[in-house]
Order: structure tokens, then sequence, then C-alpha cells
């Protein structure tokens, strides 16, 4: 059943007379407890088009056009006070830095007590007994002693879980993960991927993973978005997207990723790259927007924006010479 | 972590000060206002009399004492009020921005421009003399610091990532501004708080020795130097010992506003460790 339908979205950015749009024509499916990875460089939109979902846009960024539904309802037609009742409770989301993301001046259990007594008008002695439980699923050893320590006083990994366990503190439907492991030593990353994953599959919470790692996204997620500027360009099963990507930028960001064993990650050959930069939002090229870093391009991709195209082994690619 | 002497100095003079008036009638040797006795009027400070006498013969220890309570009374509670005007339009302003921060930022830029005694001046003026009327008076009018101050504040908190995380788990605008920034500015906001106690005193002592603060016979320091005015060439002690407690006590309110200043802030926390 379908949880999130993001459909034919469009993010303006307002600058001078006429709008920008940062995002368009971008549409994906969520179900239920399904695991969905956006991936892209930096300024691609990835980030933006999940600060629409949770409504929290702020000027200069607006929905342009296109829909966000959730369980079928148009979240644009929410009100804010509806809206804010759903982030926490059914939406919610996670951080690169959970260094700057927890009150310094409050105790952790105290931040997680805060959303029982905000989203279920728990007492506060209950609140706080849940917030022990809370720790305890996402492994904090000694949660009774942890739940009375500051954000200080914690190392990355467990600011990190102690997030998770404020994100699905309400059992929620939807988590938004905005690199969540960006900022952590890489051992830690994979504790804190696998917690996710367990948690959010014993609650049936879908997660809507935003990286710009495709290896981590394609380990996580049963289905990848790979978003270039401001557009989807490629959506398919990780399996698939992995053996044989379709899009020549899908292509690049797969060969640029180092292999163990490969010649590039002993050193002995550069790892490959993408030429050129991601265009700023202000001048998208005409026609396909990759194609001036594009090794296949033609004289049609200088004119012509290419349509989404199903590919025979099911998923969709935005390209003329795809495959 | 190691407290300043100046800090300890400050705090215990302030304390001491703070004592007195509380023990206030306990420690005072008579009463303040009923027992004149005209036979010794002027005497000047001995062994009976510790700071002397004044006119009318009313012991001056005894009302530097009682004193005591009214100025601290009119320092401590206009400052609150002062510091929760400024709080909350300041914070409101930064927070939430648009036309309520212009108007916010207008109204301070205007109090800014009035000199804060004469605007004190007038509302005495149109209240009359009195505890309340003053209470009011200095209440209102010394807000714009701390209102420049919490906006700032607020300004920069409010990009912080736990502000933006708390925004994500759907907390309301007023939860975010108690729970997340308020507890966050809390630390410069109590330094102003203090030194503006010592401004609020002194400015009880000018409306006082204007003749428009508490009313005689009750004493409060700044009305018993205006009252010894006329007397500073004769008997000098009627207005040295009141004048020492304000300074004293304003002294005491600047030194632990400075340390507190130094210990709230972690970064000169951590230059001196």
């Amino acid at each position: 059943m379908t949880l999130l339908a993001v459909e034919d979205l469009r993010i303006d950015l307002a600058a001078g007379d006429a709008p920008h749009a940062a995002v368009e024509e971008v549409s994906f499916e969520i179900a239920r407890g399904e695991t969905f990875g956006l991936v892209g460089e930096s300024g691609c939109g990835k980030s933006i088009t999940a600060l629409a979902i949770m409504g929290l846009l702020q000027r200069p960024l607006s929905i342009g056009g296109g829909s966000i539904r959730l369980d079928g309802r148009a979240i644009q037609d929410l009100d804010a006070g509806e809206m804010r009742r759903l982030r926490g409770k059914r939406l919610a989301m996670i951080f690169q830095e959970p260094m700057t993301a927890l009150n310094p001046l409050l105790p952790v259990g105290r931040q997680i007590a805060e959303m029982f007594i905000l989203h279920e008008g728990a007492s506060w002695r209950d609140a706080q007994r849940r917030a022990i439980e809370v720790l305890e699923r996402v492994r904090v050893p000694a949660p009774e002693r942890r739940a009375r320590d500051y954000p200080h006083q914690l190392s990355g990994g467990m600011r990190q879980r102690v997030m998770i366990a404020i994100a699905l503190a309400c059992s929620p439907d939807l988590l938004i993960a905005d690199e969540p492991t960006t900022a952590l030593d890489v051992t830690v990353q994979s504790e804190i991927v696998d917690l996710m994953r367990e948690l959010c599959a014993a609650n049936g919470t879908a997660i809507l993973m935003i990286s710009h790692d495709l290896g981590l996204v394609a380990s996580m997620c049963r289905t990848v978005g790979v978003m270039y500027a401001g557009r989807l360009v490629e959506m398919r099963a990780s399996a698939e997207i992995f053996k044989a990507p379709a899009h020549p930028y899908t292509r690049g960001l797969v060969a640029s990723l180092p292999r163990l064993g490969s010649r590039a990650a002993v050193g002995q050959r550069r790892l490959q790259e993408i030429a050129g930069v991601v265009p700023s939002i202000a001048d998208f090229p005409p026609g396909c927007r990759f194609h001036p870093r594009c090794g296949r391009m033609t004289e049609i991709c200088r004119t012509d924006a290419p349509a989404v195209r199903t590919l025979p082994g099911g998923g969709l690619v935005r390209c003329h010479h795809h495959g | 972590m190691r407290v300043g002497t100046n800090t300890v100095i400050g705090g215990t003079l302030f304390a001491i000060a703070i004592l007195v008036g509380i023990l206030a009638p306990w420690i005072a040797h008579t009463d303040p206002v009923m027992d004149a006795n005209l036979m010794l009027a002027e005497e000047p400070p001995g062994r009976e009399f510790w700071f002397g006498t004044d006119a009318q013969g009313r012991d001056i220890y005894s009302r530097v004492v009682h004193g005591a309570r009214i100025s601290l009374t009119v320092g401590v509670v206009a400052q609150l009020l002062n510091s929760m005007i400024g709080t909350a339009l300041g914070l409101s302003a930064g927070y939430f921005g648009g036309w309520w921060d212009d108007f916010v930022t207008g109204l301070t830029n205007l109090m800014l421009a009035i000199p804060s005694l004469i605007f004190a001046l007038a509302i005495m003026a149109i209240l009359g003399p009195g505890l309340t009327s003053l209470l009011v008076a200095l209440g209102l009018t010394n807000w714009s610091f701390t209102c420049r101050l919490a906006r700032a504040s607020a300004l920069s908190l409010k990009s912080q990532g736990y502000v933006q995380a708390s925004r994500v788990l759907g907390y309301g605008d007023i939860r975010i501004m108690i729970t997340q920034i308020l507890p966050n500015m809390l630390g410069p906001l109590i330094v102003i708080a203090t030194l503006g106690m010592g401004g609020t005193i002194l400015a009880e002592a000018a409306l006082s020795f204007l003749g428009l603060g508490v009313r005689p016979p009750y004493p409060s320091w700044g009305s018993m130097l205006s009252e010894a005015r006329d007397q500073i060439t004769t008997a000098p002690w009627l207005s040295v010992f009141p004048g020492l407690a304000i300074f004293l006590t304003v002294l005491g309110l600047n030194l632990l506003g400075d340390g507190l200043r130094d210990i709230l802030d972690p970064q000169s926390r951590s230059r001196r460790a």
C-alpha cells in the first residue's frame, strides 16, 4: 500500500522576477515499510525534496507544482497546525550532524521524553520511563544513567543513536534520513545503519534515505532514485542499478566507487570521476541537463529534454541514449 | 571551575546588602521614622549613633538599614520587570522576524533615543510619587539593552541545528522559543540583568533625590541623600553613609555581573583553563 506519493513535484527558488525550478518533474512512491534511497551530488535537490515532504520549505523556496500525498491526502492542503502534529508523530527526520541537532542544555532523556509529552500527551513520569525504554531499544548501554547525560558527554555515535531514538519514539510511518552517517566513523556508520534498518523493520516504518553514498543506499534500500540537477534521472531496484546502470550519470557514479581489490583501491590507478561540476540552479543547460558532462552526448541532447522511459527489466530512466 | 576574587567580593557585597534589608527590623537600633528627637539633632557618628543623626535627630544607621529594603526592592523588582519585557520582546522579534521585528526594533531605538531617566521622570510626574509608581517608572523604561541582546541571540540561535531539529519533530513556535532558544541565551541575559540592577538602584536614588521617589519620612538611600543636601558642609555624615551604601551595593553588583559574564561564557572559561 502506498504511504507517500510524490507526483510531478516542482520546487521554486524565488530570485528576481521569474522563479527558478530547483526541483522539477520529480515523482516517486514509497510503500509502507519500504526503504527508498535518493542519491545525488550536493545541490541536486535531494535535501529540499525531503524538506518539502516535511512541509518545512522556507522562503525563498516554495512548492511550485505537483503534489505530495501521505496516505492519499495532499500535505500542501493541511493547515500549519495539522502539519505540525504530523511532524514527529507520523513523519520523522534525522540529520547529518548529530553534534548540533541536540539541545546542549537539556539531558538527552528529557529530549526524548518531550516527544511523548508533545505528541501523545503522556505524563512527565510516564514519558521519562518510556524515554529510557527507547534508549534501551537503540542499544545505548546503561540507559538509566545515559538519560541524565548532556549531549556533550556522549560520543558522535551515541548522539546519533539518541537522534534515532527521538525520531522513532512515536513510531512514525516514514523516517527521512538525510545523510545520517556522513559525520560518523566508518565502523560506527555500519552499526547505525543496521540499527535503523532493524528498528524500522520491526515498527513497519518506511525509510527515505538521502545520501551521496551510492554504496550505502544500495545496501540499505530496495529502490533507488538518482537525482541530477533537480530531476530524477533514473529509478530502479537497487540490485539492478549496480549491475547495469542505465543512465550515463548513474554509470559515472557507479564507476567512481572504490571497490575492494580493484586497482584503483590499491592505489595503482586513479578512481574514475565524472568530469565537470553540477550546474547552478540559475543556469541549468537546455535539453538534457547532463549533456555538458556526458560522454554519449549527441545533437538531440542539446535541444530536447529526454522523457521518462520505462526500462525493459522494470525501472525508469530519463536519457535519449540509455542502456 | 575557578571563581575570580572580584566575583566573590561582588557577591559578598550584594549578599550583605540583601541580608541587611531582610534583617532590618532586628538589626536597626531605633524605628527609622518615629524615633525623632530634636534634642539629639545632627549628632556626629559616635558610640550611641554609629552613623550619627539627622536634622530631626533620627538614627542614620537605622535609616540606612531600613533604606536597603526600599532601594533593593526597587532595584530587583524593576530590573526583573525590565528583563522580562526585554526578553519577551527581543526573543519574539528575533524568532518571528517580519513586521513584528521591525516594530520591536523601532520601539527599542525610540527607547534608546529618549534618556531613560527623563522618561521615568515623565511617568513619575503622571503617576505621582510612591513605591508603586517607582517600580512602574523604572521597570518600563530600561529594557532596550536586554531586548537588543535577546533579539540578537534569538537570531543566531534559531539557525542552530537543534532548533531546526525541534521544528522537524513537531514543536510549535512557543515551545521552541521556551524550551530551545530561551535556555541557551540565559547566560548573557543574567549578566545584563545583574549589571542593570546596579543602574536601577542608582536611578531610584536619582529619582528620590529629585523628590519624585519614596515619600518622606520613609527612608530610601536616594531620598536620604536628597534630605542631606542642605547640611552637606555642616553635617557630612548625613550624605556619606547612604552614599556609601549605594556605592558598595552597585559596586558589588557590577563586580558580580562581570564575574558571571566570565563564568557563563564557555569561551572565556576555556581561555582561563
